[in-house]
Order: structure tokens, then C-alpha cells, then sequence
């Protein structure tokens, strides 16, 4: 236990990793308000998306990362204003990418021989109300059945200003997805060749996966109970 | 908005733009000016029963005019949503010149359900019950994909033993047959084969017994779960479905005795539907409509799960990128399925069919009653009567669920209709954040218009058919 406590100390980092605090999480019972009497409810946690992580990536990760890095740098940009923060986490890599230079990473993702992420498997928005500026993510995953990869790209947009170029000019395939994303969450993707809604009626209001848009429901009446709607019950997140 | 003008508007007809009178209790300018926009809405009038509009249509006149003027002979049909050979609620918009489609367009979104908003607000282990419900012909995959994303959260991937990967494989192969079946028989039907049809469902139910036998119900099963199976095979499983697999293999001939050969059939799936490599790989098609093409590209073998890379079998594919080639693929994909499933029954070893940390496993021992899987009725009578601590941690297992450390995983898996992609985000809850379907019945629908367009109306069918959308994953 003893010569552990060194070792620890040497493996701190040199540089301030910055930590994504999305959220906070209160108490350990879900009951908010009034209720709890286990002394459990002026806990708090912080919710924290993984850190970025330091190089080496480990297996293909870093060729990839290398390959990207050098093929932005070619196109006479920085890799460091592009490429926000790598991520590497549950052997899954992630670049978060700056959106304004959203559509020429992809370009070089697709069109680059040692890249070549062939097939855009749409795109996925997350709704991080407590991200602050960065509410909106837009996620990507590309896979390259050349070399036989998968990679993730994030990207992020304020609720004040959800605007994300369209990939669409290199990912055909994105055209629904897109639509999807901006269906559900209200995430603008400029330059889309026609972004409607695609699931939810025309005229409807809102934007339904969103987290500030309530489930909805009624209340049910079972074997003589009232079981209140999904978004009522107790959460014990 | 004044009511007496608009009774007045609405015996004009919707020609005629304008109010014809103010009424006396709202006389004023404002009501004037408005009164040309005013007429464009339905008219309304208060009665005893509240307001009633009277909806007429403005724009009709303008339409006529509009195709009066056009001179060639083109209209535009509305194939579905209620179309019986739109495989379900699809809804088709044709523009259409004579026989040829010029335009063709899809309208989707008549089966959304709001799954994935849904699955927010239930536990991890209750989203396998949600997502089986997605593509409602592959359940087993859904729920594979998801339960292999959410172990990779958990970073329990490594811990889900043998038995219950087996178990998986053999499920979702079988799954896989009945999917193509299903394909098959809907296809043929919708080109006038019923034959094809009866064949296809008469050999689905040999499998959906075998369903219905190891988890209690036909369909939406929730039978994966995070972290292994909901239950183990029970007694006499493994003889019934070594008996199906063999039924299945006798009658694979018939499909080639009655439609690989047919020169009718053949007519009416060569070159439909043509789609090459580089438009579905830029369209995102995988699945059959990307191994038409001739790229041996699965997912069971280029990324394997669930133990994929120790089976012995063929990726199927075809150079015609046509319909004909699509059909192809199924009919050999089910023969590879039907050799991975009795590679799976020789390979099925005892042992548990869940992780061993208690703190995932569902702690209940379930058991197959008459209307599908419920609590085993000793597991009750144990934590009820002889172990408090058991009861504990059941009821807290159960009504609040574990907890997912926070991250986002992606997992995927070769489902019939191409891959079945999952993201699913965990802020550290026992709700998921977030989970989104990359459903490939929606990515490949999208070839709808690249095979059309240019076409006949009576290929949209079979091109349609060949896609094999299932619209509860497209629409989630």
C-alpha cells in the first residue's frame, strides 16, 4: 500500500485535462422535493463525459489519428483547431470536431486513401441541457470497410444557435438522418438539400427528444391502482 | 377575428377572394386589409356548440388551372400508406409519365412510436423490451445490438458466457431465416406468387415455434438481455429445433424448384431495381442490396460478435446488383443459417446463461407460463419466504435498475436487412441517456428513388420488395 502512493502521485497528469461536466446528480433515491429521509439527499455528484485522452491512442487509433492530423495539416489547417479533443474510451476512438470545419474533415475522412471511411452510418443527436454552451451533439459514425475501422465524430452547437453544416454533399445516406436529427432535436444542418421533418407530422411543435420536451402520458388505472405516466414514477437516476 | 365576416366569405365560394360584407359589430379598417389573406384560412362561425369551420379548399381552382395549363401526361400517385404491397405503412409518391416513374419519393413516419424518446424514462434491462419491438421481424437482433451496446458500457462484453453467445448466435440465425422468409413470401405475393407466399409463412411458423417454445412468445421477445439471456433453453429445445433445421433443409429446394428458374419469375426481377457499388456505399445500402453488388462485405465477418469469427460459413453474393441477385442472397443465406444453427446446438455446453455479478443479473429465475415469460413461481416463494436479503436486493434490482457508468458506446450486428447500429449514451443513470437506432430498413429505403426513377410503375413493387423495408425499424 505504501510504495503505491508514489507511484500514483508520479502518474498525475502534467497538463489539466478539461472535464465535460454535463450534469449533477442529487441524492441516491430519485425522490426529489420532499420524501427522502434516508439522509442520502444532500449528496451530489458531478455527471462527467469521458476526458480526452493522451497519445498513444493504442492499436490503429493512432494511425488514424496521424493520418487525419497530417491531411488537415496539408490542407494548411491546424489539427489543433479542428480536432477539439480525442477521445478514447471503451476502445472506441471519438474526434470532437469543430463544426465549422465539420465538412472538410469528412471530405478528407472519405477521400483520403490511408483514411477512406467509405460508409456514413448517420448521424445521432444527444441533448446535454447541462453542457453548457454545447447543449447540442451531433454524432457520426464512419466505418471503413477497407480497413476495416470504425471511428466517431462529435460535434457540438448551442440551443442558442443549432447550427451544423450538412454533410450530405459527401455522405448522401446522411439525407434522412439529418432529417431525423432535426426533427428530433432541432439541430440545423445547413446546406441539407431539403430539411423537413420525416417522422413527426409537418405542423407539429417542438422537438420531441429534446430533454426539455416531456414524455407525456396519463396516468393508468390497474387491478385498482393508479400507475402514474412513464415521466411521473419515481427516477432513480 | 370577427365571425360575421366570415359568414359572409363562406357562401362565395373559394374563388372568390374578398369579404363580401363587414359585419355591423366589427366594422374598421384593419378588418379590411386582412380580409384577402383571411379568405386563404377554412371559414368559421360560432353555433351553440362552439366554433365550427367550414373547410372548402381554396387552392382547388388553381390546381385545376395549373395541370390544364401542363402539357404532357403526367400525374403524380400516392402509392400507400395503405397499400397492401407497400409492406406496411409505406407511403410511395410516383410521378408518373404514362408506365415510366420519372420521380419517385418516399413518405415515412406513419408507424413512429417514439421508441427512443421512450426507453429514456425505463430501466437499462426494460429497454430490451422497447427495442424488440423496432423492427418487428428481427426482434432477436434488436435486442442483440442493444444488449451488446450497453455491455459495452458496463465493460462486461468479456464476462457473457459461452452458453449465452451460443444461445444468441443460434436465435438471431434462425431470426434470420424467418426474416428472408418472410422477404420471400411478401416479395412473391406482390408479384402475384402466391404460391411463393404459402411457402414462405408455412415455413416461418417451424420457426416460430421453436420461438415461441425457448422464450415464451412468437414475437417481441425480450429474451437478450445486458449481460446474458433471459432464461436457458428449456427441455427439448435443442431436440425441436435439430428436428426444424432438417424440415427447413428439405424444403429449401422448392424455393429454387419454384422460383430461382422460373422464367416468370426471372422477367419480372432481372435488372429491377439496379443498383452498383458506388451508389450504395454513397447511399449508405448494406445488407443484401450491398452484397448484390458483388462486395462480400458482413459484419459476422469483418467485425464478428457474439463469437462470430469460430462458426464455419459463406458470405453470400451476387454481381447483378439487381433484385434477381437480392433474391439470391436470401435464399443462400438461409442455407449458411441453417449450417450455423446446427454448428451452434453441437457447440452448446451447460453452463449459466447470465454474468455472474449479481449486481446486473436479473435476479429472478424466470420462467415460460402461457402468456410468455414470468417470475418463476419457486424463485417467489424462495425470496418470500426463507431470504429477506434475496427479496432486497430483488426489489431493488428490479424497480430501479443498475447503474451504467457514463460514456456512449456503438454496437452493431449484421441483422437480414443490412446493419443494425446502436449508440447508446449513459450519464451514469439507470435510465439510458439516450439510445438511437441506425435501423437499416431506414438508411435503405433511401435506394427507393435510385432504383425507380426510370423505371416502370410495376418495378417499384419488386424493387420495394427487394429493399425489404419493414416499417416498424424505419420508423421507430
Amino acid at each position: 500500500m505504501n510504495d503505491q502512493v508514489p507511484e500514483t502521485r508520479r502518474e498525475q497528469p502534467v497538463r489539466e485535462i478539461p472535464v465535460e461536466v454535463v450534469g449533477r446528480r442529487q441524492g441516491m433515491f430519485g425522490a426529489k422535493g420532499s420524501g427522502d429521509t434516508s439522509g442520502f439527499g444532500g449528496l451530489t455528484a458531478p455527471v462527467a463525459l469521458p476526458p480526452a485522452s493522451r497519445r498513444p491512442y493504442g492499436g490503429w487509433f493512432d494511425e488514424v489519428a496521424d493520418e487525419l492530423e497530417g491531411a488537415l495539416e496539408e490542407q494548411g489547417l491546424d489539427p489543433a483547431d479542428v480536432i477539439e479533443k480525442t477521445v478514447v474510451d471503451r476502445s472506441e476512438l471519438t474526434f470532437h470536431v469543430a463544426r465549422e470545419h465539420l465538412l472538410r474533415t469528412v471530405r478528407t475522412l472519405r477521400d483520403d486513401p490511408a483514411l477512406r471511411f467509405e460508409l456514413c452510418l448517420g448521424v445521432s443527436g444527444v441533448h446535454y441541457p447541462g453542457d453548457q454552451g454545447r447543449e447540442l451533439h451531433a454524432v457520426y459514425h464512419l466505418r471503413s470497410i477497407t480497413h476495416g475501422r470504425l471511428i466517431r465524430l462529435e460535434v457540438t452547437a448551442p440551443d442558442s444557435d443549432p447550427r451544423i453544416p450538412s454533410v450530405v454533399s459527401v455522405y448522401p445516406t446522411n439525407d434522412w438522418h439529418e432529417r431525423e436529427a432535426y426533427d428530433f432535436f432541432g439541430l440545423v444542418f445547413e446546406g441539407h438539400p431539403g430539411l423537413t421533418r420525416i417522422m413527426m407530422p409537418d405542423d407539429w411543435l417542438g422537438h420531441p427528444q429534446r430533454k426539455d420536451y416531456p414524455l407525456g402520458g396519463i396516468p393508468v388505472e390497474y387491478k385498482g391502482a393508479q400507475i402514474p405516466a412513464p415521466d411521473q414514477r419515481r427516477s432513480y437516476s | 377575428m370577427s365571425t360575421q365576416h366570415y359568414e359572409g366569405a363562406q357562401n362565395s365560394g373559394p374563388q372568390d377572394p374578398g369579404p363580401q360584407h363587414s359585419g355591423p359589430q366589427d366594422p374598421g379598417p384593419q378588418n379590411a386589409e386582412s380580409g384577402q389573406e383571411e379568405a386563404q384560412h377554412a371559414a368559421a362561425r360560432e353555433t351553440t356548440e362552439g366554433r365550427v369551420f367550414t373547410v372548402t379548399g381554396g387552392d382547388w381552382g388553381e390546381v385545376v388551372e395549373a395541370v390544364g395549363r401542363a402539357d404532357d401526361e403526367r400525374i403524380i400517385v400516392n402509392m400507400g400508406p395503405q397499400h397492401p404491397s407497400t409492406h406496411g405503412v409505406l407511403r410511395l409518391i410516383l410521378e408518373i409519365d404514362g408506365e415510366t416513374v420519372k420521380e419517385a419519393r418516399c413518405g415515412i413516419g406513419y408507424l413512429h412510436t417514439g421508441i427512443e424518446k421512450n426507453m429514456e424514462f425505463r430501466s437499462w434491462v426494460q429497454g430490451t423490451t422497447f427495442v424488440t419491438r423496432m423492427d418487428y421481424l428481427t426482434p432477436l437482433f434488436n435486442e442483440t445490438a442493444y444488449c451488446l451496446a450497453v455491455e459495452k458500457l458496463l465493460g462486461i462484453t468479456g464476462d457473457v458466457p459461452d452458453r449465452a453467445s451460443v444461445i444468441r448466435v443460434l436465435m438471431m440465425e434462425l431470426n434470420r431465416i424467418s426474416s428472408h422468409l418472410v422477404c420471400l413470401a411478401t416479395g412473391g405475393m406482390e408479384i402475384g406468387s402466391t404460391t411463393l407466399m404459402i411457402y414462405g409463412f408455412r415455413d416461418r411458423e417451424l420457426i416460430l415455434d421453436v420461438f415461441e417454445l425457448v422464450t415464451g412468445l412468437r414475437m417481441n421477445h425480450a429474451y437478450v438481455r445486458p449481460g446474458g439471456l433471459a432464461q436457458d433453453l428449456p427441455p427439448g429445445a435443442v431436440d425441436q429445433i435439430r428436428e426444424a433445421v432438417k424440415t427447413l433443409r428439405s424444403r429449401m429446394h422448392e424455393y429454387d424448384k419454384l422460383a430461382t428458374g422460373n422464367p416468370v419469375f426471372k422477367a419480372r426481377l432481372v435488372d429491377v431495381g439496379f443498383l452498383d457499388l458506388p451508389g450504395c456505399l454513397a447511399l449508405g445500402a448494406t445488407g443484401p442490396i450491398l452484397r448484390a453488388t458483388g462486395l462480400p462485405h458482413d459484419l459476422r465477418k469483418t467485425d464478428p460478435y457474439c463469437g462470430y469469427e469460430d462458426y464455419d460459413f459463406e458470405v453470400a453474393i451476387a454481381e447483378s446488383a439487381d433484385s434477381y441477385g437480392r433474391f439470391l442472397i436470401r435464399l443462400e443465406e438461409m442455407r449458411q443459417s441453417l449450417r450455423i444453427v446446427e454448428q451452434c446446438l453441437d457447440r452448446l455446453r451447460p453452463g449459466p446463461v447470465m454474468v455472474a455479478d449479481k449486481k446486473i443479473a436479473w435476479p429472478a429465475q424466470l420462467a415460460v407460463g402461457p402468456d410468455g415469460m414470468g417470475n418463476s413461481l419457486d424463485h417467489i416463494r424462495k425470496i418470500m419466504g426463507t431470504s429477506m436479503e434475496a427479496l432486497i436486493h430483488h426489489f431493488k434490482l428490479v424497480t430501479e435498475g443498475f447503474r451504467v457508468p457514463v460514456g456512449q458506446a456503438y454496437a452493431a450486428v449484421e441483422s437480414p436487412k443490412g446493419e443494425l447500429g446502436v449508440h447508446v449514451v449513459s450519464d451514469g443513470g439507470t435510465r439510458p441517456y439516450r439510445v438511437h437506432f441506425r435501423d437499416p430498413s431506414f438508411t435503405n429505403l433511401q435506394t427507393m428513388a435510385a432504383m425507380c426513377e426510370g423505371g416502370q410503375v410495376a418495378d417499384v413493387i419488386v424493387a420495394v420488395a427487394g429493399i425489404d423495408p419493414v416499417m416498424g425499424g424505419v420508423d421507430r
